[in-house]
């Protein structure tokens, strides 16, 4: 069966999901266009978008439709040539719209898993829970005669253990992409034990198709993006526990969080990013990946008491931040949540206090001028190097995160789930859109 | 001529969008409406009110598809109470628009049908994306073209022209002269507050100019940069004989006098007889200078049509200010700079003042009127006094419709 072929007739599981709708929107667009292929023409082109409610379902095609239309709107000097024989499609819209329509066509929303019985690749993008998702696999592979292929978007769970379970026999493998699928351009892929290497060459023909940046990884729990994550929440809740002599719980959070945005020079602070991920999502990936790693207790009493407490985080389905651990106005945070007073204090009623206690620190440069300038290295260099040499407390907690963060980095390597320096930084600067890689040497 | 002609009052609104600061294409912007009454009184104002006026011009392209609007000679009386019942008419000629609105109100002038003409060139463009946009220009080229055509429909034109040129001239002294031009463009559009580069601050500008160009995203010859902007704006300027200077009691000082001009057209179902230069346009310089009865060697500024930076360097030629060919030698010799020979584009033209299509026209006129009465402020050149005359070049469509103009100051 060719690459084509393959993607004749495909579902995704947990199409109504924040990963899964982006998963579909790829996926419908590589279908769409291999579809409009002359040599493809007349064939059947079938994409299943299965989720457990038809409530959620409803907001795909809405979502699909929007985003369609972006695409089509940058890539429609190539669609005039797709459409060149429809002599009815003349201004740039007509072509726009009729892509839209044939894009969306392919896609048949469903709650139904027998769906799946007919496909030949079923992309997972469903709850982080390895037993639902070998029982699904299970019974998707004893009901379809196709012995279909899986791609599972796990962020965590050993790729292995998965196949092993649903008894597989190798045809799946991890295909992790990053939130939200449609515009980061990192992929992680993990192949299982047994993973077919005709499945894994399918993998990294559909990354490419899809232009995205590919990182292999090991297939060890959380592989290199959440292993890093992780981690980096755990240095920054234990920094938190540390300051909480000298500062009250909000306060400790808001010099986090600023320090680990500020002055580790990332697009958004530690807490921030929980909450964009979700206080709950984070937890669950700690759960999941825990059991595996032996030598390491990866967990955090801190998002369980959140989690206690209702508070979640997480996004609105337009994209906007839910209010978390910090609680935002028009998506800035203004203020962070104590489980104490189980409410929210507002940052300006103690920013100026904390920073005063933070010290003189160099002015670090805005991430936003920083990534993708030319003159990168240099900039950093200048500012690490000030950073180096600076003392106080807010200095010495910003190298205490850069150090662990390099350690995270190394420690990868060496339990053996990133092959390489270079890929580990690649994750993180393009998977968390990181300025610089943690694996430095800016502040030896 | 049977009576003198002049031009005066001009004004300007900003030529907005992309690189203005004011500009968000997320934010409510003013209308079509609010363009054309801000021009219109700007000139009503200079010239003592809407009772001066005897008949009035609109000239707009695409109104009917950018704001589903026509009818437009309509909008005068809400320009001023003071213009209802007087006799309007809108006129379109794609991108030449301004200039046939200018032509219209010179003949009313000269059929002595009016001493005082108000004339609006006006295009409101950034209601729509540009790649929709493109849709609505396309229109200045035959319909039935537009099928086959690029997705860009007119940088599409020009990428082909350019490739064209390229292939018979030389392709890298051309791009180097073309990212000259388009530096010369925004520092002079640097001069001009109604500017829509005006805000640019870009320091190295020729390399950006140098910018290679990709097919697959746009076109395969031009980039960017070597392409007018998508603008909103509108220009006003009266036109007026002797007794009109009088009744508006403006002295012939302050104003320009038309000596000539050039107003052809071209069979737009027929493709370029030479895609390397702009033959239509030869002609309608030939001819206004002609009429004008002064060589170009006479011209102290000129107003030309650079839509796309390989249409400024081919009207270089089609003027006779270089040799067949030799264009991209003359534009790098700093011979167009505003300190050259000849500044063009003094306050930075359609690549760098803004191109509101309907509108442009009609700015070219009210810059040449600026220039050649010394009051272009920061962007003021000097005017010889052996080479006295100014010259405009408004083209529309794929070099079809023509209108050049030849102007000196008023005396």
């Amino acid at each position: 069966m060719s690459y084509e072929e393959r993607l004749q007739h495909v579902s995704v599981l947990g199409a109504a999901g924040k990963m899964g709708s982006g998963i579909l929107l790829l996926t419908a667009v590589e279908m769409a266009d291999i579809s409009m292929k002359p040599e493809n023409k007349g064939k059947p082109f079938v994409l299943n978008a299965i989720d457990v409610s038809d409530e959620a379902l409803a907001g795909v095609m809405k979502y699909l439709k929007a985003q369609v239309l972006k695409l089509a709107e940058k890539k429609v000097v190539g669609l005039r040539k797709v459409y060149a024989d429809r002599a009815d499609l003349i201004d740039n819209d007509e072509i726009i719209d009729q892509y839209i329509f044939d894009v969306i066509s392919l896609v048949r929303t469903t709650t139904r898993l027998e769906a799946t019985y007919n496909s030949t690749m079923i992309f997972e993008a469903i709850k982080e829970d390895p037993e639902m998702k070998i029982d699904i696999f299970s019974k998707i592979s004893a009901n379809n005669p196709n012995q279909p292929w899986f791609f599972t978007n796990t962020s965590s769970i050993p790729i292995t253990k998965l196949d092993e379970g649903a008894g597989l026999k190798g045809r799946i493998v991890g295909f992790h992409f990053y939130n939200p699928p449609a515009v980061q351009k990192l992929v992680e892929i993990i192949k299982a034990e047994h993973t077919l290497p005709e499945v894994d060459a399918f993998a990294r023909q559909y990354a490419k198709n899809l232009r995205k940046v590919v990182v292999p990884s090991h297939d060890k729990a959380g592989f290199i993006g959440n292993g890093h994550f992780m981690r980096d929440i755990l240095h920054a809740t234990a920094e938190v526990d540390k300051l909480s002599k000298e500062f009250s719980f909000a306060e400790a959070v808001y010099a986090l969080n600023k320090i680990s945005q500020d002055y580790l020079v990332r697009p958004m602070g530690i807490f921030q990013l929980i909450d964009y991920v979700g206080v709950d999502v984070c937890s669950f990936i700690m759960s999941v990946m825990n059991p595996y790693l032996p030598n390491e207790d990866l967990h955090s009493p801190l998002l369980d008491k959140f989690l206690a407490l209702g508070v979640k985080g997480g996004q609105y389905s337009d994209g906007s931040q839910k209010d978390g651990i910090l609680k935002y106005e028009k998506g800035r945070p203004v203020a962070i949540y104590d489980p104490g007073k189980k409410d929210y204090v507002a940052m300006s009623e103690f920013q100026s206090k904390v920073d005063e206690k933070l010290g003189t620190m160099p002015v670090p440069p805005a991430w936003k001028s920083v990534v993708g300038n030319k003159s990168k290295d240099e900039i950093l260099q200048s500012y690490f190097i000030q950073l180096k040499s600076a003392t106080g407390l807010g200095a010495e907690l910003s190298k205490a995160y850069a150090t662990r963060s390099c350690a995270i980095g190394k420690q990868l390597i060496s339990s053996g789930v990133a092959m390489n320096e270079n890929d580990v930084n690649t994750v993180l600067l393009t998977g968390f859109f990181h300025a610089y890689g943690p694996i430095n040497s800016y502040l030896n | 001529m049977r009576r003198k002609v002049y031009m005066i009052a001009g004004y300007n609104t900003l030529s907005m969008g992309t690189g203005r600061k004011e500009f968000s294409p997320k934010k409510e912007r003013p209308g079509l409406e609010d363009y054309i009454k801000e021009a219109g009184q700007g000139t009503l104002k200079q010239i003592g009110g809407a009772k001066n006026v005897d008949e009035c011009v609109i000239g707009n392209f695409m109104a009917s598809r950018f704001n589903r609007q026509a009818n437009l000679a309509a909008f005068f009386p809400y320009v001023d109470e003071g213009l209802r019942y007087k006799p309007a008419i809108r006129v379109e000629g794609a991108c030449a628009t301004g200039g046939l609105a200018l032509m219209s109100g010179i003949k009313s002038v000269l059929a002595e049908t009016a001493e005082v003409v108000l004339v609006i060139g006006v295009e409101v463009q950034n209601t729509v994306k540009a790649i929709y946009c493109a849709d609505y220009l396309a229109g200045a080229g035959w319909f039935k073209n537009r099928k086959a055509g690029h997705a860009y429909f007119f940088p599409g034109q020009f990428s082909d022209r350019a490739g064209s040129y390229f292939e018979k001239y030389g392709r890298d002294k051309t791009r180097l002269a073309l990212a000259r031009w388009f530096r010369n463009a925004i520092e002079n559009a640097r001069l001009c507050p109604t500017a829509q580069e005006y805000h640019n601050t870009v320091e190295d500008l020729e390399e950006l100019g140098l910018m290679e160009p990709n097919g697959k995203a746009f076109i395969d010859n031009l980039n960017v940069f070597d392409c007018s902007k998508v603008s909103d704006g509108a220009s006003a300027i009266a036109i007026v004989s002797e007794e009109g200077l009088k009744r508006c009691g403006i002295p012939a000082s302050e104003a320009v006098e038309v000596k000539g001009w050039g107003q052809i057209e071209e069979d737009i179902t027929k493709p370029p007889v030479d895609p390397t230069e702009l033959s239509t346009t030869k002609e309608a310089v030939k001819k206004a200078l002609a009429t004008a009865g002064i060589t170009r060697d006479q011209i102290g500024t000129a107003e030309i049509h650079d839509c796309f930076t390989i249409a400024g360097l081919m009207c270089m030629e089609a003027i006779g200010f270089a040799e067949k060919g030799k264009g991209a030698d003359f534009i790098l010799e700093g011979n167009t700079a505003r300190n050259g020979r000849v500044p063009i584009n003094t306050t930075g033209g359609l690549i760098g003042w803004g191109h509101p299509t309907g509108g442009t026209g009609v700015h070219q006129a009210v810059t040449i009127l600026e220039q050649l009465t010394g009051k272009a402020g920061d962007a003021q050149v000097e005017i010889p006094a052996d080479r006295p005359f100014g010259l405009t070049v408004n083209m529309g469509g794929d070099d079809k419709s023509l209108v050049s103009i030849v102007y000196k100051k008023g005396a």
